[in-house]
């Protein structure tokens, strides 16, 4: 089974629209096993890292996956000298665990019994672990024995060489990690959001934390040969970073994080095994990247464009209350219709702010043009500015009458505040103030511009 | 220095009983000498300056921070044994808000420990938790994400938690800090329910005016413990003078400004 599944080793060259197909749905065995091998990785990456995320410890996957060099390079160096194949991947890997297990308890060996802070512990033992494994690899170029080659493959990930057997093994530990997840969903949340509950609670805190650490060096472990060592912390941070802008619900979290770990897995599986010299690694991370940059353009809970327009939508309505305010206050005071010159003198804006306020207020039937200079409330403006109105001065009465605010200051402070009143505040204010409810009281300060 | 409960036969059956515990923090000791019993369907403050070591006191009988020597027991027996018999409500600033679980999640934590290994959550303890809520009157915000509720109510939803537990023996550290008048009465009130369905409740905290109103029981504690017992035996000028260094109007202040520099 030494079917490799690298289309050409020369040159760069675009493939086929024959290869295409034939990688893309997967005709080969091979491709078949490696691509579910990988797709399957990126799930449990997303869905453990969603907990590595949300117990800020993304930096520490970091460092364990940085940490596997040194173990693959010892590993190799120990099966050379006893005579056996150097390549073995089975120790190989099994070294890599032992020194991501190795990296974990430096860190909080590190943090607990010195006052260094974690940050501190991660670089340190980031760097030296990593430097170590250069080191070694340094080493074994220079040996004769067990055949080096290949060993770089471990720092950047090539899917495409994997074989059959490889990436099986792939796919049954990433759904081992998968499943261990599920089952400890409900612990893993708790001991993420808070450890001294769960103590108190009897839940076995540090063997939880434990776990969820060995699952990370699992993802690591496995992932290496697919995405490599510098890039796998991608592939566990990423998809659940992108996935938190969707949803503020912790399983939906793990689900799009999974979903979004095993389509940059197949993809990067995929282009890798498509086009020549490329890593599956950067395929991955760019893939991932991404859907990072669409989930925080987009994303319906934290995106940036629902939190952008959220916020013009609260400038326009902020500006409409203020049009309708005013314009009511100048017709309690006898302007009807009400000519724009007055208006301007209400508040400080600028000609053009108020002709657009008037236009869009025109535009939603609030206002009617009398003429070229002067304008006047509609019914519905009517009815609309009377709920502003009421809402400001209740909000007045409140301030002065509770919060002994003198009655100078309170228009400026009613004025920041009656905006984001919601109709339960509304109602405790009445319930408060005792007024009777649909009727706008009167202001209780000299009103700016008014001519009365 | 004499504490009114320091005896040496302890009843077998209070709700909480310290023996002798000692505390340190990085070898230097912040607690010394913990001796008390805590009595049955009492509202009990522990009261004392900043740094006295109120939350490293219910921490440590908790099992929460190590413990250089002592026997902490809970109706007789040891805590590991009686889990289930304590709620614990933790300072809010304890965790992060922003994690996304809504109210409702966060109360059905209290039940995890009734719920068991890898099971997962259903009906009947979902409806518990509701309960909870409803007690503390956080009902309509049960889906709300956590982030979403103000300060006062983010801390009904942690005591909604440990009503969830159905405990017998209720530590609260701090459940009235940032909290509005309002929150703080209905609070207040629960906690007397609990009193009078015969649970006892410890409940750390800071405000001196309110001690007598609050409390039937009072630990007055600086690092040790300078007295225990009824209120209206130990709620005195003395023992206030002996637990805050005499300087009783100022420490506050100074304490208020060290905070701020933290």
């Amino acid at each position: 089974m030494m079917t490799i599944l690298a289309i050409a080793d020369h040159g760069l060259q675009w493939p086929d629209a024959e290869q295409f197909l034939r990688v893309l749905l997967m005709r080969d065995y091979n491709t078949r096993v490696v691509v579910l091998g990988v797709s399957v990785l990126g799930l449990a990456a997303g869905v453990v890292g969603t907990f590595m995320l949300l117990r800020r410890q993304a930096l520490l996957s970091d460092a364990v996956s940085h940490a596997t060099l040194p173990g693959i390079g010892l590993a190799f160096m120990l099966m050379a000298a006893w005579g056996g194949d150097g390549r073995t991947l089975g120790g190989l890997l099994l070294g890599a665990a032992l020194f991501g297990v190795l990296a974990i308890f430096c860190v909080i060996g590190l943090t607990r019994y010195t006052r260094l802070k974690d940050d501190t512990a991660l670089a340190i033992v980031l760097s030296v672990l990593f430097g170590l494994g250069i080191a070694f690899l340094g080493l074994i170029q220079n040996m004769q024995e067990g055949n080096a080659a290949g060993l770089s493959q471990f720092i950047y990930g090539k899917a495409a060489s994997m074989l059959a057997v490889e990436a099986n093994t792939i796919f049954v530990s990433a759904c081992v990690i998968a499943l261990v997840c599920t089952l400890l969903f409900k612990e893993f949340t708790l001991v993420c959001f808070d450890q001294g509950f769960a103590a108190t609670q009897g839940w076995p805190v540090g063997w939880l934390d434990l776990v969820l650490m060995v699952m990370v060096v699992g993802v690591t472990v496995v992932g290496l040969q697919a995405v490599g060592l510098i890039l796998v912390v991608a592939m566990l941070i990423i998809p659940p970073a992108a996935a938190r802008f969707w949803t503020d619900h912790l399983s939906r979290m793990a689900l799009i994080a999974g979903g979004l770990g095993a389509v940059s897995g197949y993809l990067g599986a995929t282009l890798s095994g498509l086009m020549t010299n490329l890593p599956t690694g950067p395929v991955i991370v760019l893939t991932a990247t991404f859907m990072f940059g669409v989930s925080l353009l987009l994303g319906w809970r934290r995106g940036v464009i629902r939190r952008v327009a959220a916020h013009v939508r609260l400038v326009r309505r902020v500006g409409m209350q203020h049009l309708l305010r005013a314009m009511y206050e100048l017709r309690e005071s006898g302007d009807d219709p009400i000519r724009i010159g007055r208006l301007m003198m209400k508040r400080s804006w600028s000609i053009r702010r108020l002709k657009r306020l008037l236009k869009r207020a025109q535009r939603c039937g609030h206002v009617q043009a009398v003429s070229d200079q002067s304008v006047r409330l509609t019914e519905q403006g009517l009815a609309a500015a009377a709920t502003v109105v009421r809402n400001h001065r209740l909000w007045e009465i409140y301030l002065i009458t509770h919060a002994d605010i003198a009655p100078s200051h309170v228009d400026r402070d009613a004025d920041a505040i009656e905006h984001v009143l919601g109709a339960e505040l509304v109602e405790r204010l009445e319930r408060t103030l005792a007024v009777e409810p649909s009727r706008a009281p009167p202001s209780p300060h000299p009103l700016a511009g008014a001519a009365s | 220095m004499a504490s009114s409960a320091r005896t040496s036969e302890h009843s077998a059956n209070a709700p909480l009983s310290i023996h002798d515990m000692t505390v340190a923090y990085h070898r230097r000791p912040v607690l010394w000498d913990i001796d008390f019993d805590a009595p049955q369907a009492r509202l009990i403050g522990i009261v004392g300056p900043n740094g006295a070591g109120k939350s490293t006191l219910i921490k440590a009988a908790l099992d929460l921070v190590p413990r250089v020597s002592g026997v902490v027991s809970i109706y007789g027996k040891p805590y590991r044994q009686q889990r289930r018999l304590v709620g614990y409500v933790p300072q809010r600033e304890s965790v992060d808000w922003d994690f996304p679980v809504n109210a409702r999640d966060v109360v059905t934590m209290g039940r995890y420990g009734q719920i068991g290994w890898c099971r997962p959550v259903t009906r009947r303890h979902r409806a518990a938790a509701m309960e909870a809520l409803d007690r503390v009157g956080m009902a309509d915000y049960a889906r709300r994400q956590i982030s979403q509720l103000s300060g006062g109510q983010q801390q009904r939803v942690f005591l909604a938690r440990a009503l969830a537990q159905e405990a017998e023996l209720y530590l609260m550290d701090e459940p009235f800090a940032g909290v509005d008048a309002a929150t703080e009465q209905a609070i207040m009130a629960i906690l007397e329910d609990l009193k009078h369905a015969g649970k006892t409740v410890l409940v750390v905290h800071h405000d001196l005016q309110t001690v007598s109103d609050y409390f039937d029981w009072l630990i007055l504690l600086n690092m040790r413990i300078v007295d225990a017992g009824p209120t209206a035996d130990v709620f005195t000028h003395d023992n206030l003078h002996k637990t805050y260094g005499g300087k009783l109007t100022l420490l506050s202040e100074a304490a208020d400004l060290i905070a701020k520099q933290r």
